[in-house]
């Protein structure tokens, strides 16, 4: 029997007995055990935000006095207090932020699409030593190269400015090793080839013919540098003294610092806090659909 | 002729080319900082005299003896058991529940799985300071709902900034952290499964459970090796939580973590030798651990591969 037939039928005398015994069984079941499941890790992972939320909305004394998921008055106060701490370095820090995210993730976004092009299209000798030279970068711990970076670029006056953190941010191993599979997936041989029949010169065939093909990937890439920059803590924390080029980050962490001491700057701590989150889950809400996720586990299917 | 040995040249150079910022960055940034951390490292201060009036300090050859130094400081040793005690907490429970959100969220029939995939993914995009800020006030006594609520129900309130109770806050910071990102590797490779696969365990009367356990797990062991690498690595560099942490309880120490000790050294003491020579072991350390649990994972894989 067709669905046409199905189809038909239905219109014409409503559910007939032979079009519901051709559906799927009517009683849609849940599978209850994984559902509840996955909603405890949702709860659990929106716990902490939720609380933030809730926490920013309180004035000093509600936020010790009160329920804490209960709203509290003071957040208008809250807000300009913190507008109004160190002439507005909050904002600063936001800018620095973005500023350290958005120009190092194009940059490295840039520098791992070059050297992820040549690794993958190229037959060169000494391909795969520098390609595992450059992939065992992934494994020093940051504070082996951070506290000699430091030392390095304090012999070259760049310690404290905005170079000596946008700088060892550039080259990400990840990223290259990424920007490598996604380019061999994502660029077949016979096109590079193909453009060299044409007479056109690796760096055209390159721009023109690769780097277009190579855009999806390079904007996980992108994104994964941008996450990674922003969350950076340690790199500003050695290389920065001079507040006013701190990260959001390593604001926030001042902050806190010195709420211990003097409790009524835990509000601001708080409120601050809400604030940075809102611009990274906003931009995670608007980009998720753009990553390709399947390209972070190394799995690209072509 | 010439144009065409030319064009060969063009070609041959050009690798090379685009491969030049990486090599410039890398020079500078990744192999000039180890090269000079490791010279550092046999390096120390020598002071003559008190120390006063030009030349009384001089840098001079040590040898092995910011190692030695390294090596029996309790402090260090400590530091790298407290590190070891917290991985033994985080890695299990952070990729277990990992693997089982992404199991639960490739089941069929699941609800909004959409919606939780996203949530549970979300944390990732928090910076781990912040995350430990957040924790951290949940952790506090007086602004915390978990206290508020032991405190009705007339229960014990335990201090979660203290002792024991100390490894499980700080664990729960990284697990909240990371479970969403290898949620997703591992979940990702589950969706290359072909479905085909599964229709035939249907058939033979496999339950659910079983295909899971052996047929999906098996299948993204892959991912399970890579997410474990990653974890481990992440949990031998941890610094952030702790860090941010300090400030809210006098229990985490400036020396808690391995490169907190070597922050500590390195910038509150001064000795930029004993820090580059416990720099030096964590990374000698960390490059091991890797390399040998890469070893034993690919054993493995191949042993798999050959049945």
């Amino acid at each position: 029997m067709s669905s046409l037939a199905v189809g038909k039928a239905d219109t014409a005398a409503g559910v007939t007995p032979g079009a519901a015994r051709s559906r799927p069984p009517l009683r849609r079941r849940i599978a209850l055990v994984p559902t509840a499941a996955l909603l405890l890790g949702a709860l659990y992972c929106l716990l902490p935000v939720a609380w933030v939320v809730i926490a920013a909305t309180k004035s000093g004394s509600e936020l010790f006095a009160t329920f804490t998921f209960l709203p509290g008055t003071g957040f208008a106060d809250n807000v300009s207090d913190l507008n109004a701490y160190r002439d507005g370095v909050y904002w600063q820090w936001m800018g620095n932020s973005a500023l350290y995210a958005g120009l190092g993730a194009l940059l490295s976004t840039l520098v791992s699409a070059f050297s992820g092009y040549a690794l993958a299209v190229y037959r060169f000798p000494g391909r795969e030593a520098i390609f595992n030279t450059l992939l065992a970068g992934v494994l020093m711990p940051p504070v082996i190269l951070a506290v000699p970076q430091y030392l390095l670029l304090a012999k070259a006056d760049l310690t404290d400015a905005y170079l000596g953190v946008l700088l060892p941010q550039i080259l990400s191993p990840y990223g290259v090793y990424l920007s490598r599979i996604y380019a061999s997936a994502a660029v077949p041989a016979d096109v590079v080839e193909a453009g060299r029949m044409d007479g056109a010169g690796e760096w055209r065939i390159f721009t023109r013919v690769a780097l277009p093909m190579m855009v999806p990937g390079m904007v996980t890439v992108f994104l994964f540098q941008f996450v990674a920059i922003w969350n950076n803590f340690l790199l500003p924390y050695i290389m920065l003294s001079d507040d006013e080029k701190f990260p959001i980050t390593l604001g926030l962490f001042t902050l806190l610092e010195q709420g211990a001491n003097t409790p009524a700057l835990y509000t601001l701590v708080i409120t601050g806090a809400f604030l940075a989150v809102i611009p990274l889950v906003a931009l995670f809400l608007v980009i998720q659909r753009f990553w390709s996720l399947d390209l972070l586990s190394g799995a690209v299917k072509s | 002729m010439t144009t065409a040995s030319r064009k060969a040249y063009g070609v041959k150079g050009a690798p090379y080319a685009f491969l030049l910022p990486a090599a410039v960055l890398f020079l500078l940034f990744f192999a000039l900082p180890i090269g000079y951390a490791i010279w550092l490292s046999f390096r120390k201060v020598k002071v003559s005299g008190l120390g006063l009036g030009s030349g009384a300090r001089k840098e001079v050859w040590a040898g092995l003896e910011n190692y030695t130094d390294a090596l029996t400081d309790s402090e260090l040793v400590n530091g790298a058991l407290r590190v070891l005690g917290y991985g033994c907490i985080v890695v299990p429970v952070m990729l277990g529940l990992a693997l089982l959100f992404a199991l639960m969220l490739d089941s069929d029939k699941v609800r909004l799985a959409p919606f939780t995939r996203l949530a549970i993914f979300l944390p990732y995009a928090i910076p781990g300071v912040v995350a430990a800020l957040l924790w951290g006030f949940l952790y506090l006594p007086d602004v915390s709902p978990f206290y508020f609520v032991l405190e009705k129900l007339g229960l014990p309130q335990p201090d979660l900034l203290d002792g024991g109770p100390l490894y499980l806050a700080l664990s729960n910071i990284a697990v909240w952290g990371g479970t969403g990102f290898n949620m997703i590797v591992i979940y990702t490779s589950l969706q290359a499964i072909p479905a085909e696969v599964y229709e035939a365990a249907k058939l033979d009367g496999a339950t659910p459970l079983q295909i899971a356990l052996r047929i999906k797990i098996p299948m993204v062991a892959p991912s399970l090796v890579l997410t474990f690498f990653f974890s481990i690595i992440a949990t031998l560099q941890v610094f952030n939580e702790p860090t941010t942490l300090k400030p809210l309880t006098n229990s985490v120490s400036t020396t808690w973590s391995p490169l907190m000790k070597v922050y500590q050294d390195a910038f509150g003491k001064g000795d930029i030798h004993a820090a580059a020579a416990q720099a030096t072991i964590i990374a000698v350390a960390t490059l091991l651990l890797s390399f040998g649990f890469l070893r034993v994972a690919n054993r493995r894989n191949k042993q798999e591969a050959a049945r």
